[in-house]
């Protein structure tokens, strides 16, 4: 149909994380403007197959902005162009026929590349288990009542909390810094009257274990720019704030408990 | 034949729970950490089930395909989680749950099960509260909730539209300090491709490293799968696209019956496809049928845009039919007649396959502004995905796939009928009868994995106490190994013409259509001819391109493909043998004088579980009969 795309797309191969990997050249015609951006990928790779070529493995499993699984550099841009959309989201009609488009996978230090576009996010999961929950064993909880939150406080903590994990802030930043993440997760539990008692203690493990693997921050902005939940800033500053009174805290607590 | 003895504990149904947690056997504190439990799966069910058991002292393994336990798909869930707290005052009771839950169900649930369920929902919200899942919130500080799917009161706690986002963060993180602590040993990126039993009872898995595509085998007391559903045999679902029945199928296969696998939920506010290569359907929360009304014009050459189209000349389907319940009558209603107008003829759209979901009377009686706080979310993701401005004009929806209610056939305990195999959350068949009641599934797959599989699992490891797991170089783990490397080979060497993606696509077809929204006999049996030969010409000619030893997603899909093949032949045959319509399941030969589903409970009233006798062998029926005894059954009304 005369309507849809015809692109020319620079797709990132790469055997695997030693791997040299260089860039493979498509012509991928009469692309559907419906088509979302993976389902374009589908069809290149259904292309491909035909052609004998093995398929390109590129992250993704939700296609609803959720997962966080996908994500891919589009023109350089982590997600692409569309602002506040997740790679699965975004769709062919925000592009124009004839248009090139390199496709990367997230380029970070702390992500190697496993294959392809797919790339290993675990330091993000290191984070979380150094102290990105609240304790409170099964069975152990009170009436859900017992313990209002105030509706603001509730509100911030959910606008923290809808990070979805997928790593853009990481991959947009020139430092491949993880603040953006980090500080979402310590807005989340930190705000919260559940959070407090920990607050400290997951502070400083959080940040100390996110500086292990992660690049610092100078505040670019790119990560915020680059997020698809348009997590705020504000949250580094909130965490900034909490990580020196936590050095401050958890030093006079050690000292009591001597 | 089997046993299903579905163990459901004698006495009244309110302390049947209590009765039986205290008759079970327990597990000494002391000698939890002598025992090793595999959890495969990280969604609500298996995230939660695997946090509660290491706090409980077992040793576990998880294992999960995805690259983080967080994005399992319950992260998906938009809508919410019901609870009998009755918060609000309004008439809810955990009774009334149970009542709404059976009935709901098309009574093809076991009473005692959905009981439980309704009990422990009261638990899971305080739960959830205290590791800081942030519920949407009244000014005072205290929880909201709203009314969901049709419910008469409002039972459904919520964070914004991303509930199971929420919900499986608190999981997640639960189980993320237990992998600190040691006492969980997390195996993500990893393809369990086969369970392992010895003497009839389960002992261990076995796994391909998608990274380095090594198979191995790991072992356990007690395996526990909680692998979720399997909606995606119809190819477009709302599930994720790797959402599979791969765990279960290898289960059934290893002596594991499958249970009730025709009753597939069918929900009806989901965004039309939008041409033959969509890859999957995405879901709009149903909480939208609140707000809004459904509609499609009254002339089947209707060409003018919805804002310009009388009132005269709309026909409000839902709410002509059913003035009781309107725009909210269940899911399975509702899909059912979106299917019948469009057939029709009524459809709009391009394709004309959608209807109107309509909130142009919330526009502008609330405000933009209100409807933006509410459905802001779910608002830009329809403009994403359509490239239309729903505040300007309707919704078009229509029905998909989205949730199995059948799964592996388990009792009370949450066992299969392999001993020491157990199935939780969407991966079994147990509270949801014929049809699910939205929110229900996140209660029940928290259920599952906080409030009652870590204390049912001790009844079973008691008596095992001191008993080493079965070692891996065993000959049923080594035998394992070598029927998935055997199958890996198989698959690479076919050099076939055609993705797994092609056949996949065209075996959803054949059940979309035949055993879809409405089933015949005559459908269902081309069905059950259709299949097989599909099945064949795919494992004749599929095409599956690189090697096995690294990441390979052609490999990984081409093994899930190959099981939905063997299950959409069996979820037709369930749905030919059982001649009565209930819940999700209309059979058109059984229908009231007003076109609604009636069912025979004379006949069906049992579960239907699947026993498997071998490759191209059809499986052998086994029946677990249902009887009610605390509630009356009656023909769902929604006039
Ligand atoms: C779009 C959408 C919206 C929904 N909204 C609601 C709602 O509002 N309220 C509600 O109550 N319900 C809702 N549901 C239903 C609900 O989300 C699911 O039924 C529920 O989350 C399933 O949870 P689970 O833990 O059983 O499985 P899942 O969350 O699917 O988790 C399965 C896990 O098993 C792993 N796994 C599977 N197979 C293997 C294998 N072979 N090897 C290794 N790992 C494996 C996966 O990696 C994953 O970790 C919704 C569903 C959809 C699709
Ligand atoms: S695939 Fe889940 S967020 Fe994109």
């Amino acid at each position: 149909m005369s309507n849809n795309l015809n692109l020319k797309l620079r797709i990132w191969r790469q055997d695997g994380p030693d791997a040299p990997g260089a860039f493979l050249d498509i012509e991928a015609d009469d692309i559907s403007r419906d088509a979302s951006f993976l389902e374009m990928l589908d069809t290149v790779n259904e292309r491909l197959l035909g052609d004998d070529i093995e398929p390109v493995n590129f992250p993704h499993d939700c296609r609803e902005g959720i997962c966080g699984t996908c994500g891919v550099v589009i023109n350089g841009q982590a997600h692409g162009p569309e602002k506040a959309t997740a790679t699965c989201q975004l769709h062919m009609r925000k592009f124009r026929d004839g248009d090139e488009i390199t496709i990367e996978p997230w380029r970070a230090r702390s992500f190697p590349v496993i294959k392809d576009l797919v790339v290993d996010r675990s330091p993000l999961d290191r984070i979380i288990e150094a102290g990105g929950y609240i304790t409170a064993p099964t069975g152990s909880a009170p009436d859900a009542n017992d313990i209002p939150v105030p509706k603001d406080v509730a509100e911030a903590s959910m606008d923290a909390a809808a990070c979805i994990g997928c790593g853009a802030c990481v991959a947009a930043c020139p430092n491949s810094a993880a603040q953006l993440f980090t500080a979402a997760k310590l807005a989340h539990l930190n705000v919260l009257p559940q959070g407090q008692p920990e607050r400290w203690k997951r502070t400083e493990a959080m940040v100390e274990t996110m500086e292990e693997y992660f690049g610092t921050c100078t505040n670019h902005g790119e990560c915020h720019e680059a997020c698809p939940k348009e997590i705020s800033l504000d949250f580094i500053a909130f965490m900034n704030r909490d990580y020196i009174k936590a050095k401050i805290k958890n030093r006079s607590l050690a000292s009591q408990a001597r | 034949m089997i046993s299903l003895d579905s163990k459901v504990p004698a006495g009244p149904l309110a302390d049947k729970w209590d009765n039986h947690r205290f008759s079970i056997k327990l597990v000494n504190p002391a000698n939890k950490r002598k025992y090793d439990i595999i959890v495969v799966g990280t969604g609500l069910a298996g995230a939660s089930a695997a946090a509660s058991l290491a706090e409980l002292g077992y040793n576990v393994k998880v294992f999960t395909f995805h690259d983080s336990p967080r994005r399992a798909h319950s992260i998906a869930a938009q809508g919410g989680i019901n609870a009998a707290k009755n918060y609000r005052n309004d008439g809810d009771s955990i009774h009334r749950l149970f009542y709404d839950t059976v009935k709901g169900g098309d009574y093809r649930s076991r009473e005692a099960n959905v009981y439980r369920l309704s009990q422990v929902s009261v638990e899971i919200i305080d739960q959830c509260a205290a590791q800081g899942v942030p519920f949407a919130r009244e000014y005072g500080g205290l929880l909201a909730n709203r009314s969901f799917g049709g419910a008469q009161v409002s039972r459904t706690f919520y964070a914004r539209g991303q509930t199971g986002q929420q919900l499986l963060l608190g999981a997640y993180q639960a189980l993320a300090a237990q992998i600190a602590t040691g006492k969980v040993t997390l195996y993500n990126r990893s393809d369990v491709l086969d369970i392992v039993t010895k003497d009839g009872e389960a002992c261990g898995v076995v796994v391909r490293d998608m990274l380095t595509g090594q198979v191995s085998a790991h072992s356990g007391h007690a395996v526990v799968l909680a692998s979720g559903g399997y909606g995606n045999v119809y190819y477009l679902s709302t599930n994720a696209m790797n959402s599979n029945v791969t765990a279960a199928w290898r289960a059934h296969r290893r002596g594991a019956a499958f249970a009730n696998p025709c009753y597939t939920q069918i929900h009806p506010t989901c965004i039309p496809a939008s041409d033959e290569f969509q890859s999957k359907l995405t879901l709009m929360s149903e909480s939208l049928r609140n707000d809004g009304r459904i509609w499609v014009p009254r002339d089947l050459d209707e060409t003018r845009p919805a804002g310009g189209i009388p009132e005269a000349e709309r026909y409000y389907y839902l709410e002509d039919k059913y003035p009781a319940f309107g725009n909210l009558v269940p899911r399975d209603v509702a899909s059912r007649n979106a299917k019948t107008v469009v057939d029709e003829g009524h459809g709009v759209g391009a394709l004309k396959n959608g209807v109107y979901l309509d909130l142009s009377d919330t526009l502008a009686n609330e405000g933009v502004e209100t409807v933006r706080e509410r459905y802001g979310n779910l608002f830009d993701m329809y403009e994403r995905i359509t490239g239309e401005d729903p505040y300007r004009v309707p919704m078009r929806i229509y029905p998909a796939v989205h949730y199995g209610m059948g799964g592996l056939w388990v009792d009370y305990n949450l066992m299969t009928n392999v001993p020491g195999l157990y199935a939780i959350g969407e991966a079994n068949f147990s509270d949801h009868g014929a049809n699910r009641l939205g929110a229900s599934a996140l209660m029940q797959g928290l259920a599952d994995g906080y409030f009652v599989l870590p204390y049912t699992i001790g009844d079973y490891l008691a008596p095992r106490l001191g008993t080493k797991p079965v070692p891996t170089d065993d000959p049923v783990f080594t035998n394992g190994i070598t029927e998935v490397d055997d199958r890996t080979r198989h698959w690479l060497a076919v050099k076939g013409t055609r993705s797994a993606d092609h056949y996949h696509r065209e075996l959803g077809k054949i059940l979309w259509d035949y055993c879809g929204m409405t089933r015949d006999k005559a459908g269902l049996e081309r069905a059950l001819s259709e299949i097989p030969a599909i099945r064949d010409e795919f494992r004749k000619d599929v095409k599956v391109l690189g090697t096995a030893d690294g990441l390979n997603q052609s490999l990984e899909n081409v093994n899930r493909v190959d099981d939905f093949m063997e299950l959409a032949e069996l979820a037709a045959r369930d749905a030919l043998h059982r001649e009565e319509s209930c819940g999700a399941h209309f059979r058109v030969e059984s229908q009231t004088e007003e076109g609604e589903a009636l069912r025979d409970d004379e006949n069906f009233s049992y579960v239907a579980a699947w026993e498997w006798k071998g490759p191209d062998i059809p499986q052998e029926l086994n029946k677990e009969p249902l009887t009610f005894e605390n509630i009356k059954l009656s023909q769902r009304s929604y006039k």
